[in-house]
């Protein structure tokens, strides 16, 4: 992968929920995903079988996804993904709900909601992208 | 930011002790997270409050690696180890890992039970009821209509929202542990009379009567609106509590239903007006006999196998008339010899079929009546499973995936009839 940072980035606007900074290389899917029987808490890894991403880990990557499914106990398995080492570094989503609310505070990634514009239409997997969930911008290198 | 009352904010500025002060840390990063404007104080509680594998007491082993070292660093999510405080009010805790009797037979380590029974110990001596059952509304909690509750378990909560009127987000487990010491939660969705409203309407056009028809319209209505709020109509009998039990569990399976409307029949849906609240259906489908075929067969896809080694039932725990119906149907039977049979139930309805000789039944028939979990909570099956059958859409939804089995969904007395015989003869009637 290459990234030219002295290309300005394509910035977008949110509401960041959990403070902090992180950066790192998107990974993005358009499907729900499910805590609790959807995700390997030991190793990042969607679990979930007739998801787009089975196989792949979102640790250390900003995942943007459209929110969250499934079992009320998603927090506690994104929560164990940090205790383990294989959190998200950050997370953008757009669909609002508990699960993912509770599941983001917990995990402790940056995280921003509330977008100025579609971030589906701005992210796609493997660009670089720097989240500030205090600020709620969201910087975005394309990948060439 | 969420607005604090004079109280709430003397307990985030630790007036209230540390355990406090840092559930409302939590809470209010929470509330925020969410959007909420305040919290609504709530008194009915249910969560799985400190309870943990030995890999996360290990975890946390430089904090002491006990309850009160999870509670705080995990529950409560805060950075030091705080006194927990024994509860007041109605806390309690759902589902655990396994039989506190039989847990030998479900293949479980005398290590995993010691541990099983350290914490089981802690939760009581926290004053936290141990209703240890999916389905606290079948174990004495039965909240009333309007009421706020802070419940985890996407089962029970739908059940709830909709049967019973209460008002409960799908919570998680360290909001709930907060939840149970400052007694509040976010005012955000449920909570909310705008939020409970109807997005589409389902036209039911094929009399759905039995829990095994009950179930295949949740499933089939989980999997069309998916989060949102279905409001049915129509051809719709018998709505007892063990048929919403199967509906709501399978919807919040195959979808994520918190809350559904029946026309004339759940509280919040006196007219097909009352239960949109105003609003235009967004979508109006038809459930007739094409698509209960059709779901019937996705329920089924992973039966490939007519021998049946394990049959699963009690999922939700199985209500009382269920174990009545299960000893009817295995009166003067045996479970075969190349299968099992375990039923699942809360210990409160488990003594109730004590009582009642139906749990006598279940065990002269070579079955076993199991308390506190099910196969897909603790991942435990009869050794050499390849074929499950089951009652339950939801534990047909989550059992093959988690264990690599085939599953065969039917009616309770497919099941009984596949745990005597060995064989699956289920069919779409």
């Amino acid at each position: 992968m290459s990234v030219d940072t002295e290309v300005r980035p394509i910035v977008i606007h949110g509401r960041g929920i959990v403070p902090g900074i992180a950066e790192g290389e998107a990974m993005v899917t358009r499907e729900t995903i499910s805590g609790w029987g959807g995700i390997s808490p030991m190793d990042g890894k969607i679990i979930e079988t007739r998801h787009e991403l089975v196989g792949q880990s979102f640790a250390g990557k900003v995942l943007l996804f459209p929110g969250a499914k499934g079992s009320s106990g998603w927090s506690a398995m994104f929560h164990t993904a940090r205790l383990a080492g294989a959190a998200p570094a950050a997370m953008l989503f757009v669909e609002m709900t508990t699960k993912v609310a509770l599941g983001a505070v917990v995990t402790h990634a940056p995280s921003v909601t509330d977008f100025d514009r579609d971030p589906f239409e701005v992210i796609e997997t493997g660009d670089r992208v720097r989240v500030n969930g205090d600020t709620g911008t969201v910087e975005v290198w394309k990948r060439r | 930011m969420v607005a604090l009352t004079a109280e709430e904010q003397a307990m985030l500025d630790g007036e209230q002790g540390a355990a406090t002060q840092k559930a409302m840390e939590l809470l209010v990063r929470y509330a925020n997270a969410l959007g909420a404007e305040r919290f609504v104080e709530t008194n009915n509680v249910a969560g799985v409050p400190g309870s943990s594998n030995p890999w996360l007491k290990n975890y946390y082993k430089a904090d002491g690696g006990d309850y009160r070292a999870v509670f705080s660093r995990f529950d409560l999510d805060a950075e030091e180890v705080v006194d927990v405080p024994r509860m007041v009010g109605n806390a309690c805790h759902l589902q655990g890992g396994m039989d506190p009797v039989l847990w030998a037979e479900q293949g479980m380590t005398r290590e995993a039970f010691d541990n099983f029974m350290s914490d089981e110990r802690e939760v009581a001596a926290h004053d936290i009821r141990l209703l240890k059952t999916c389905t606290p509304y079948l174990a004495g909690n039965e909240p009333k209509q309007g009421e706020h509750c802070a419940w985890m378990e996407s089962s029970a909560v739908v059940y709830i929202n909709s049967v019973l009127g209460a008002r409960t987000n799908t919570e998680g487990r360290e909001s709930t542990s907060a939840a149970m010491i400052t007694h509040r939660i976010p005012d955000w969705g449920f909570h909310r009379d705008d939020y409970r409203r109807g997005h589409h309407l389902i036209d039911v056009d094929v009399d759905v009567s039995s829990i095994f028809d009950w179930g295949m319209l949740g499933y089939f209505v989980g999997d069309a609106v998916q989060e949102s709020i279905p409001v049915l109509q129509g051809r719709i009998n018998n709505p007892g509590l063990t048929r919403h039990k199967h509906f709501g569990a399978a919807a919040a399976s195959s979808g994520g239903v918190e809350m559904y409307h029946m026309v004339g029949i759940t509280p919040e849906a006196p007219s097909v007006e009352a239960a949109f609240g105003g609003r235009v259906p967004e979508m109006r489908l038809r459930y007739g006999k094409e698509e209960r075929r059709k779901t019937y067969e996705s329920l089924n896809m992973r039966g490939k196998s007519t021998d049946v080694d394990y049959v699963m039932l009690g999922c939700p725990h199985a209500a009382l008339e269920q174990l009545e119906e299960a000893a009817r149907l295995l009166d003067g039977r045996k479970v075969s010899g190349n299968s099992a049979l375990w039923i699942f139930t809360s210990r409160v309805v488990k003594a109730k079929a004590e009582e009642a000789g139906y749990a006598d039944i279940i065990r002269k028939a070579g079955g076993y009546l199991m308390t506190d979990t099910c196969s897909a909570i603790s991942q435990a099956i009869p050794k050499g499973t390849r074929v499950a059958a089951l009652d339950s859409a939801k534990q047909t939804h989550y059992l093959p995936a988690f264990m690599g089995i085939e599953a065969w969904y039917g009616t309770t007395a497919d099941c009984i009839d596949a745990a005597c015989t060995g064989k699956w003869r289920g069919e779409l009637k």
